[in-house]
């Protein structure tokens, strides 16, 4: 089975996000990038797959400009055996990017697709299930528990919802995005990092493929949220029931 | 126009295009869980409301599931032209691949200019996959919307809410997920909504997915979304005892939901589906009280809404006191006991 994953670069999650004065952006000075988290786990999932036999090719897609190639090394440092990156620097959306992945698979076939349920930058938590519409195949998000069936026809998968666990059985091929508790993302090891070296990264344009990435977002400016201002400093928990009572009016 | 082949047909569906072009025609897809309609979804409604007060326009619910009938009379009171169902055992299940294609379906049948629901893992599910069934775009999280000479534009939190992002949405048809804290119910109206029961043909139904169980954890606590209340805790809280104890204690002596940080849930001391954040639920109450929380901006993103924040720390130096209102420099040992005494005693 070959397993295709899809890999973000965004701003690392410990960076504080700080907006151009400009609106236009944020400001990248010293602003350290990494691979989305999600798709770390992405990736850490297909990796696992392929040590217990389950998948045969694991194949990370990137879709970004020339700094693309350091996210899709780190994947390949982490157990990948190649990349595709399709080399876009025009700022595109889940729309357009879905599209773009969607003519990626129908050259690779995967029979699973994984990615993260969201990429901590935009948080928008739409591209996986846009791939699936496109391609015509089902779905599964928020995945925390991922086994593939005994004749790999099938995924059993655990979704994180909004009330609970709930598991289904999705027909493969299938795109399955992935949740926080499905586990925890290995390190890259310096062997690793020296193999990656030799792997191969195939570079496409999305004209190559055949795909107009127009969006159909557009972000126009980027503010700092409202920032909360800090209240006060009560002495005893008596002061916060008096407080809370008098002054907030909330018990 | 339509990539899903299946995304044309109109089989059994009523028809009715808005008469001016420029009118919006929203559709609020409904979130229902046994039986009884999730009030997030009057959120969703809300903005429904604004946008056609903005702009002109009439908005129309829309229910998928089964044995709903409840949850769509519900609704006939907030203002809406119609309300939409679809009721039939294969939509029992919330399951993305049935629930998109009727919802595609449903917005190609009846003209629909923009389609919108709370934010939640149901929604974020079905909307995207629906969505590019038409070969629309979508938005996600959003705040706030302004109309202007016949667009509109819309603001949204991006970078775990540290930014607040203004963009446009263009295409046949637009898709948005709203966070429920910033739209309130609309106001009821005097007429009463049309129930139109929309034909289900189950052989047409795409069949990817198959449902096998549920875990939910029954707790006579409301849900975090939707209490007054949310009483949470951190990384202070070393056992499922003592969250019970002192967490779940002062929630039950105010009424409130409980939720937690990620630490707490990493450490599984509760169920993710209680984790608050950027990649947990969002809440707004109208008190929010944090117990041992030390404040990461992965956790801020999903309660600096609230109107009331409370924050009981040991460490002075702690963020969630930049945010708090009535900052408390306690261990939560000592202060939650003496919190609840008191709070019982009244």
């Amino acid at each position: 089975m070959k397993i295709l994953v899809a890999a973000k670069r965004v701003p690392d999650p410990d960076t504080r996000i700080r907006v151009r004065s400009d609106g236009a952006g944020i400001a990248t000075e010293g602003v350290r990038f990494a691979l989305n988290p999600f798709d770390a786990i992405a990736l850490e999932a297909a990796i696992r797959l392929k040590e217990q036999g389950g998948a045969s090719e694991i194949v990370v897609v990137g879709i970004d400009a020339e700094t693309g190639v350091e996210t899709l090394r780190a994947g390949l440092a982490m157990g990948a055996d190649r990349a595709v990156l399709v080399r876009e620097v025009a700022p595109l959306d889940p729309f357009a990017v879905a599209k773009l992945l969607a003519a990626v698979c129908r050259r690779e076939q995967p029979q699973l697709i994984l990615m993260g349920k969201q990429a901590i930058d935009d948080d928008c938590n739409q591209t996986g299930q846009m791939l699936a519409a496109r391609l015509g195949i089902g779905q599964a998000t928020f995945v925390s528990r991922l086994d593939l069936g005994p004749d790999q026809s099938t995924a059993r998968c655990g979704r994180e919802t909004d009330s609970g666990t709930e598991t289904v059985t999705v027909t493969l091929p299938a795109v399955v995005t992935v949740d926080l508790r499905l586990n925890e993302p290995r390190y890259v090891t310096a062997l690793g990092i020296l193999r990656a070296k030799k792997k191969p990264i195939q570079e496409v344009t999305p004209a190559e493929l055949g795909v107009d990435p127009t969006p159909r977002t557009r972000l126009l400016h980027l503010a700092p949220a409202p920032r909360r201002k800090a209240g006060v400093r009560v002495q005893s928990v008596d002061e916060l029931l008096a407080r809370l009572r008098d002054e907030a009016r909330v018990v | 126009m339509n990539f899903w082949p299946g995304s044309a047909t109109k089989r059994g569906w009523s028809e009715r295009r808005p008469s001016v072009e420029a009118l919006s025609h929203l559709l609020v897809l409904a979130e229902h869980a046994h039986g009884r309609l999730k009030p997030v979804t009057l959120a969703a409604a809300g903005f429904a409301a604004q946008v056609c007060a903005r702009a002109g326009g009439t908005f129309d619910f829309l229910v998928l599931g089964e044995g709903v009938g409840a949850v769509a009379e519900a609704l006939r009171t907030y203002g809406a032209a119609r309300v939409l169902v679809a009721d039939h055992p294969a939509l029992r299940e919330p399951l993305a691949d049935k629930h998109a294609h009727l919802l595609a379906q449903a917005v190609g049948a009846c003209g629909v200019t923009m389609v919108v629901a709370a934010a939640s893992t149901y929604s974020k599910d079905v909307l995207p996959r629906a969505a590019a069934l038409l070969d629309a775009g979508m938005l996600s999280e959003v705040v706030a919307v302004q109309a202007d000479g016949g667009g509109f534009t819309f603001q949204r939190l991006m970078f775990a809410g540290n930014v607040l992002g203004t963009a446009t949405l263009e295409g046949p048809v637009r898709f948005l997920t709203v966070r429920p804290a910033a739209f309130a119910a609309p106001a009821s109206a005097p007429g009463l909504a049309v129930v139109e029961m929309l034909a289900v043909e189950a052989v047409t139904l795409p069949n990817y997915l198959t449902f096998q169980a549920r875990e939910e954890k029954v707790s006579a606590r409301p849900d975090a979304t939707e209490a007054r209340v949310v009483v949470a805790g951190g990384r202070a809280l070393k056992t499922s005892q003592e969250f019970e104890q002192l967490v779940g204690g002062l929630a039950d002596a105010l009424g409130a939901a409980v939720g937690a940080s990620r630490a707490v849930v990493d450490a599984g001391l509760v169920p993710n589906s209680l984790q608050i954040g950027q990649t947990g639920k969002a809440v707004a109450p109208e008190l929010y009280v944090a117990l041992g929380i030390s404040g990461a901006i992965q956790h801020l993103a999903g309660m600096k809404d609230s109107r009331v924040i409370v924050a009981i720390n040991r460490d002075p130096e702690a963020p969630i006191f930049e945010v708090a209102d009535y900052g408390l420099i306690a261990d939560i040992h000592q202060a939650v006991p003496e919190l609840v005494d008191k709070l019982r005693r009244r």
